[in-house]
């Protein structure tokens, strides 16, 4: 017999499962504007280098560190059609898995999964293999983000060149 | 392969050509790899980056593998990342404080200068057994300028000040943005690879006719942020061969650098720290100096892969051939040492706007490489045109920067010198 607590504690992690999936089919649908509005206005999105995962942005170089309005800029680039490693977009498709709630106190919610992200383009299929961590807020029945992190397991950005789209 | 055909250059008649086997051979990079990679001074790392002693950093030069560390002794030394015995890799982590490196194959150990200090039965050895025939070797000549170090596999090679020439002037202005003359490369590399030919990204990193169409999308963040300055529609600026290669572009900048030009979006906290500094430079280096330091972006090739963009924040860009059609890419950023907490903050925030294969820029370089190299692999048309702005006075938005490069290219791989590398005009 499953317990309550234990009941709700894989509730929690099927609606965190859900809303990464979600969110996956998201961006391999290019709906950028619906993936953004997602994220709370305070919200980051941050990916480290391949050399250190754990990286502070405040005082390390690492691939991208957004507050939400560069965010907004950033989506607004790659919808423009003037982003040229992106358009015409390239086409995705991405493995979210091994989704785990780690923390859960009041509203806040902390998550972690394990990602593939599949890229093609001009002949090639480059992957983004890694880890992201998450930092939701319940808002009402929904869920936003307020803190993304994507941790690129590769020792380089070989051969994908650059992180063009959104991981 | 006949070497000599492949750079057409004839200033009389405005044409500058260069032959797209260039970028295709892999029997042209061959000989690249013995006449230019094993011959030229080619950049190590920054003496910051080895704070302690014992601090080391492994790096691919010139595709040799070396250790760059900093002995107990306080020297910064090159070292061949080989075992003197039997060849296997003695470092094997990107970085870190050793004060010994052990080869796990046969456990030779070596002392952080790269001395021959122990080994497992040395008693099996006949008599006279030298250790210091089988230390680590250090590269032939290592030599640095402003605590950048540079590397050179050929003995004879000619003192690195020589061979920076003009290009030492440049990274003066960009080691005197820190008030104590000392710059320190913030911790975190960008790694990452191009699926280009290695001189394509000599020539992107320098090529000013390329920014309004290929970063279109970052000009117009700049303006939608109130970043992109008054005054500044046209690019006011010039193009200087430095000698040997190497090439610089100056021009104002359109946009806040954080030494030490304040833009919105800085934040209007940042203003008055950043117009104190501007006033410091003023008054250390006089108020035109202060104003190139400050107010101007350069971006410079040092023959043949060492870019140094200060450009807002500065980056610092090394890469290599992994064959014709690829490179390898590393990317550091440097900063005035005595930036911290929130001016430090500040600057990383501000690189990443542009630069790095995350940034709103870098990613759309790399894809107009990409697309060179498809169009090169075509075969259909046999040159490029290098030729802009060969009769003027060099602008940054012409090719000149280019053309000096690929003249001291052209020259490496005939085993001819050179003493001019700018366009020759007709007397006026």
């Amino acid at each position: 017999m499953t317990s309550e607590a234990e009941a709700a504690r894989l509730l929690l992690q099927l609606r965190v499962a859900d809303f990464v999936s979600r969110e996956a089919r998201l961006l391999d649908d290019w709906r950028l504007e619906e993936w953004l509005a997602l994220f709370t206005t305070e919200a980051r999105y941050v990916v480290p280098g391949t050399d250190d995962p754990q990286a502070d942005p405040r005082r390390s170089l690492v691939l991208i560190d957004d507050d939400r309005d560069r965010l907004g800029w950033r989506v607004k680039r790659l919808l423009s059609g003037h982003a040229h490693r992106e358009f015409p977009w390239s086409r995705t498709r991405r493995l979210v898995s091994n989704v785990l709630v780690e923390e859960h106190s009041g509203d806040r919610i902390r998550a972690t999964a394990a990602f593939v992200v599949w890229r093609f383009r001009h002949r090639h299929a480059d992957a983004f293999i890694g880890r992201v961590d998450y930092e939701l807020v319940e808002q009402g029945d929904a869920l936003r983000i307020c803190s993304k992190r994507v941790m690129i397991d590769q020792e380089s950005l070989a051969p994908n060149g650059a992180v063009s789209m959104i991981l | 392969m006949n070497l000599t055909a492949l750079v057409d250059d004839d200033c009389a008649r405005g044409v500058f050509r260069v032959h797209r086997a260039t970028m295709t051979s892999e029997e042209i990079l061959a000989a690249e790899r013995e006449r230019i990679f094993s011959r030229v001074w080619l950049y190590l790392g920054h003496e910051s980056e080895l704070a302690e002693p014992g601090a080391y950093r492994r790096r691919t030069v010139g595709a040799r593998p070396l250790v760059f560390v900093r002995g107990s002794d306080g020297v910064i030394r090159a070292l061949h990342n080989t075992c003197p015995h039997r060849g296997a890799i003695v470092c094997r982590q990107d970085a870190g404080v050793a004060k010994t490196f052990q080869c796990f194959y046969h456990a030779w150990t070596f002392d952080n200068r790269g001395r021959l200090v122990g080994l497992p039965d040395e008693a099996a050895y006949a008599p006279g057994f030298d250790r210091a025939e089988r230390s680590l070797a250090a590269v032939v000549r290592h030599e640095s300028y402003r605590g950048f170090h540079f590397v050179c596999f050929d003995r004879n090679a000619e003192p690195l000040a020589d061979y920076l020439a003009g290009a030492r002037e440049i990274l003066d202005l960009i080691a005197d943005q820190s008030l104590d003359g000392s710059m320190r490369v913030v911790k975190g590399e960008q790694r990452y690879s191009i699926r280009a030919n290695w001189k394509l990204l000599a020539e992107n990193s320098v090529d000013g006719y390329h920014a309004a169409p290929v970063h279109k999308t970052y000009l117009a963040y700049l303006q939608g942020t109130g970043a992109l300055l008054p005054g500044t529609a046209v690019v006011a600026g010039r193009a200087t061969a430095l000698g040997n290669g190497h090439a610089v572009i100056e021009y104002r900048a359109p946009w806040g650098r954080p030494v030490a030009y304040w833009a919105p979006t800085f934040g209007d906290s940042a203003r008055e720290e950043i117009e104190a500094i501007r006033a410091e430079l003023r008054e250390r280096h006089g108020a035109e100096r202060a104003e190139r330091i400050a107010g101007w972006n350069r971006n410079m090739i040092i023959f043949p892969n060492l870019v140094v963009n200060d450009i807002m924040a500065v980056t610092i860009r090394t890469f290599s051939p992994v064959r014709a059609g690829e490179m390898d890419v590393t990317a550091w950023e440097i900063a005035p040492a005595e930036e911290s907490g929130e001016r430090l903050a500040r600057r990383l925030h501000n690189f990443l706007e542009f630069l790095g294969p995350g940034g709103f820029a870098t990613p759309d370089d790399v894809e107009a490489l990409d697309s060179c190299q498809i169009g090169f692999a075509a075969d259909g048309v046999e040159w490029s045109d290098i030729s802009r702005g060969m009769a003027r006075e060099p602008r940054p938005d012409d090719e000149l920067q280019m053309r000096s490069f690929w003249r001291e290219w052209q020259a490496r791989m005939t085993g001819t010198r050179r003493s001019d590398w700018s366009d020759a005009r007709p007397a006026a």
